[in-house]
């Protein structure tokens, strides 16, 4: 979908004299990511499951697994060499600080197995609904061992940990197809939490269009990350409505036409945006199922010259322009019930980023305006969540001056940059209606970025 | 009732108002540009596909098969002879949609939308495009004529001494190409002068002709503000509005300005009032109304009917762009409606002047009866109504283009506003001039 070509230092480290240069002088060597293309295996290889005593979530994931035509191990013998595509490790029902001893019996030799692209995958209960202190204290244990575990994997393997409420178990496989597929090439050290969904949603029928039938809105589609959450919405299934400024409408048109969508010219920051979204989505679609808020700009100026106009401009396009729409998504028909609502937001949101005072400030307010409208959206059965990229290969990062391009590239625990695939097949997840147990979250799409982890 | 225009459309065709009617599902057009400007290098083909693939990105009609799509240019190399079905295969359109050219002057783009409307009204398509582009920079220049007629001598030339005796036919001048020209086979007067000529006769004054072109400006650009053209117009090769659009025009910039067509101290028409040579590209999509009800689109308006007239402007002492003036009563006379029955005046501005002198031909008692036969003048329209939106003065005026921005641009007002009846009038080449009525679905 996107060129790889854009990390100079990654293909060096890909091609035969490069590579040997590379690896005589020591220097890291960041891996060919692998990732998601239509009728791909859910794994390439087999994977090891297992779980603490207790644990809910076995029968699901091994269920999964074999559905995905994946051989699942449950007792590594020793003899065999072959490589994990993944291991997975339900500590769901681990409640004594004791009883984590079993992460090193049994993750530990599996880790050092783990295939290229691999994924570890831990499986805990979120501790906030544990009364017992030590179980709390056990379950938010594994935060920091699978953050730990995710800067120690290579190969392009990832570590992810997903807290399954009581209850949410049958609401998991869109969630768990998504952490074990190459669709979370990018996604590394998070922990992601499942509510128990009420209603449990129906099942996928389709796992290879998880989007049919669906209307989705991306706004800033004209381009960049935008436009590859449009072309994998459609991939999946979507009917895409593409949204961007009128003055960008060739670019619109074209994504529109490549991936059999429609284009709508419109500044979302006009007053009557959400009135002529809603209209259009109303009259042309019968309603809309997914919008992604992906539209944002930059302004960036130390905070020194920081104008307000420059601040301004930009609160108006990243955030109040998101806020007003979704305030009239809510109320309004023209969503449908059990709707997704998917926003972009940053790591520099959650870290800072030096000269975005105003970046920054917008995109962690879409991460509080997540948090403030979940329980709004959850009373239509509806969610409504926030992806933050990382450092992501687009136009705008390919305009970095070299030295500042190369540290964000690198200083993440896949040392490389992201593509814009990745942020979209993340917010293609959260628009399925299988996930309907994830809402009010920010799912970082950033290689377990080293700044603001 | 005492209208003579009503009096003869009883008599002419009573059964017209039973007649099914094409909606106007919607439009397309890239932003007009000056001549020489940012399209310098884009050719007909380039702009009339581009306009083509925004319909189908507004639409969803990738891939989909049109009944027709009916295009054409004023200006066209001689190898766009099949020009719009080459542009359909270039589209995202399926390539089994037929297409074929219209020309018909600046009335080309009007012209195709009335084939494709009746068409559509009648049952043989379902729905199809209509469209026009023109391009002044890339216009086709053809090698000089008495060359051509030595080479063509040269070809038909069966032996040695025939192929030498033609090719020792070959002068010098010979390589002195023939450029096309704004300007009237029969007269040898340019389209300005003609119209100078119209000024004059009608006493158009300079300040009024200036007024328009302010307005013009004025209304284009307030309705670019309000997001008017967001679903009307795609930008193309960086252009995102009409380039020649000045919205700080004044009458005492264009006071300034020197005329550039008539002769004497009362010469009245500048480039300020007169439309720019321009390029540019527009498509209109029009489909039966259960065509577009199944497929979730909107029915901005009704094409109901159109009338074209011609007039002699070569020896029968009439205006050039003067048809349209004609044209109209008797549309209206078919359709038993006065000129005061409209919400918008939809009235192509070629020069400020035509307007105006159209306009007040219609007020003029003496020539609507002595030239347009009928018993009183035809009357005056509320000026507030006319080309509220802009028109070719401000937006430019590619000449095959022209129609389908009109029609969209009305038919979008008829369905903001919901309800009523849209006159437009578009003066053409030849003397020649397309009306057409449109009515809020």
């Amino acid at each position: 979908m996107q060129a790889r070509s854009a990390d100079w230092y990654q293909g060096l480290v890909h091609n035969p004299i490069g590579g040997r240069l590379t690896r005589t002088l020591g220097l890291p060597a960041p891996a060919l990511l692998r990732r998601y293309r239509v009728g791909q295996p859910l794994l390439e290889g087999p994977a090891l499951v297992g779980s603490a005593p207790g644990g809910r979530m076995q029968d699901v994931v091994v269920r999964i697994v074999n559905q995905g035509a994946g051989e699942v191990v449950t007792e590594p013998s020793e003899s065999d060499r072959s490589r994990w595509a993944a291991v997975v490790f339900d500590a769901t029902g681990i409640g004594e600080v004791g009883s984590l001893v079993q992460l090193p019996q049994f993750v530990g030799p599996a880790f050092r197995r783990l295939g290229r692209s691999g994924r570890l995958l831990v499986l805990g209960t979120p501790p906030e609904s544990l009364d017992d202190p030590e179980a709390a204290a056990a379950q938010r244990a594994l935060d920091g061992f699978v953050r730990s575990a995710a800067k120690e994997a290579r190969g392009g393997a990832t570590a992810n940990l997903l807290y399954v409420a009581q209850g949410a178990e049958a609401g998991a496989e869109s969630t768990l197809r998504f952490l074990l597929s190459a669709r979370s090439a990018y996604v590394s050290g998070q922990p992601i939490r499942l509510k128990a969904g009420d209603p449990t949603p129906a099942p996928t029928p389709n796992w290879e269009e998880p989007l049919a039938e669906r209307v989705a809105v991306v706004t800033g589609a004209a381009r960049g990350i935008g436009a590859a959450i449009a072309e994998v919405l459609a991939r999946d299934g979507a009917h895409v409505v593409c949204v961007d400024v009128p003055a960008a409408g060739a670019g619109l048109a074209e994504v529109a036409n490549r991936l059999g969508g429609t284009a709508f010219q419109l500044d979302i920051t006009a007053p009557d945006a959400p009135a002529r979204l809603l209209d259009h989505l109303r009259q042309r679609h019968g309603g809309a199922h997914v919008v992604v808020h992906n539209a944002g700009i930059t302004r960036d100026k130390t905070l020194a010259n920081m104008t307000p106009d420059l601040w301004s401009s930009l609160m108006a396009v990243n955030l109040e322009a998101q806020l007003r729409i979704n305030r009239a998504l809510l109320e309004d028909d023209a969503l449908h019930d059990a709707a997704r609502v998917i926003c972009v937001s940053s790591t520099s949101g959650i870290a800072g980023n030096r000269g975005q005072t105003n970046y920054a400030a917008s995109k962690a307010g879409i991460i509080g305006m997540v948090e403030a409208l979940a329980p709004s959206f959850a009373l239509r059965g509806a969610t409504i969540n926030a992806v933050a990229p990382g450092f992501i290969e687009t136009e705008m990062t390919a305009a970095m001056p070299f030295a500042v391009r190369e540290m964000g590239r690198r200083v993440n625990s896949m040392g490389q940059g992201g593509l814009p695939v990745d942020v979209a097949e993340t917010v293609a997840w959260l628009a399925q209606p299988g996930t309907a147990g994830v809402t009010g979250q920010t799912l970082r799409v950033c290689g377990q970025s080293l700044v603001g982890a | 009732m005492s209208s003579p225009a009503r009096s003869t459309a009883r008599s002419a065709a009573p059964e017209a108002p039973t007649r099914a009617r094409a909606a106007i599902v919607g439009g397309n057009r890239i932003p007009f540009a000056r001549a020489n400007g940012p399209y310098a290098h884009a050719s007909n083909q380039d702009m009339f596909t581009t306009a083509l693939d925004g319909l189908v990105a507004r639409f969803g009609l990738q891939g989909e098969r049109a009944g027709e799509v009916a295009g054409g240019a004023v200006l066209k190399h001689s190898r766009d002879f099949n020009l719009t079905r080459e542009c359909v295969l270039g589209s995202r359109l399926s390539p089994a949609t037929p297409a074929y050219d219209v020309q018909q002057a600046c009335g080309t783009g009007l012209e195709t939308a009335i084939l494709v409307a009746n068409k559509i009204a009648l049952g043989q398509v379902e729905w199809g495009i209509a469209g026009g582009v023109d391009t002044v920079s890339d216009a086709p220049i053809a090698i000089n004529e008495d060359l051509r007629e030595v080479l063509l001598d040269l070809n038909r030339a069966r032996t040695p001494v025939d192929r030498l005796r033609a090719a020792a036919g070959i002068r010098p001048q010979h390589l002195v190409p023939e450029l096309p020209r704004n300007a009237e086979p029969r007269t040898g007067l340019s389209m300005g002068e003609h119209a100078a000529l119209t000024a004059k006769e009608w006493e158009i004054s300079r300040e009024a002709q200036d007024e328009l072109a302010v307005a013009s400006h004025r209304n284009l650009a307030a309705a670019y503000e309000r997001g008017f053209f967001d679903d009307l117009v795609t930008p193309y090769l960086g252009l995102t509005r009409d380039q020649n659009l000045r919205p700080d025009a004044s009458s005492e910039s264009l006071a300034k300005l020197r005329p550039v067509f008539g002769e004497g101290p009362d010469a009245t028409m500048t480039a300020g009032n007169s439309t720019p040579l321009s390029d540019g590209a527009s498509v209109v999509l029009l489909a039966s109304d259960a065509w577009a009800k199944q497929r979730r689109l909107p029915v901005l308006a009704h094409l109901i009917d159109a009338e074209t007239a011609a007039v002699d402007y070569v020896h029968g002492g009439e205006g050039l762009l003067m048809a349209p003036v004609y044209a109209v009563p008797r549309l209206l006379a078919r359709h038993d409606l006065t000129l005061q029955d409209f919400d918008f005046y939809e009235i192509h501005e070629a020069f400020a002047s035509t307007v105006l002198a159209t306009l007040k031909a219609w007020e003029d008692a003496r020539y609507c009866r002595e030239r347009l036969g009928l018993k009183k003048a035809v009357g005056n329209i509320d000026r507030s109504k006319l080309n509220v939106n802009g028109s070719s003065l401000a937006a430019g005026h590619p000449f095959a283009a022209t129609g389908g921005r009109i029609l969209a641009t009305l038919a979008k007002l008829l369905a903001e506003k919901g309800s009523g009846r849209g006159l437009i009038s578009i003066c053409a080449a030849g003397g020649q001039g397309l009306v057409a009525i449109l009515e809020a679905a």
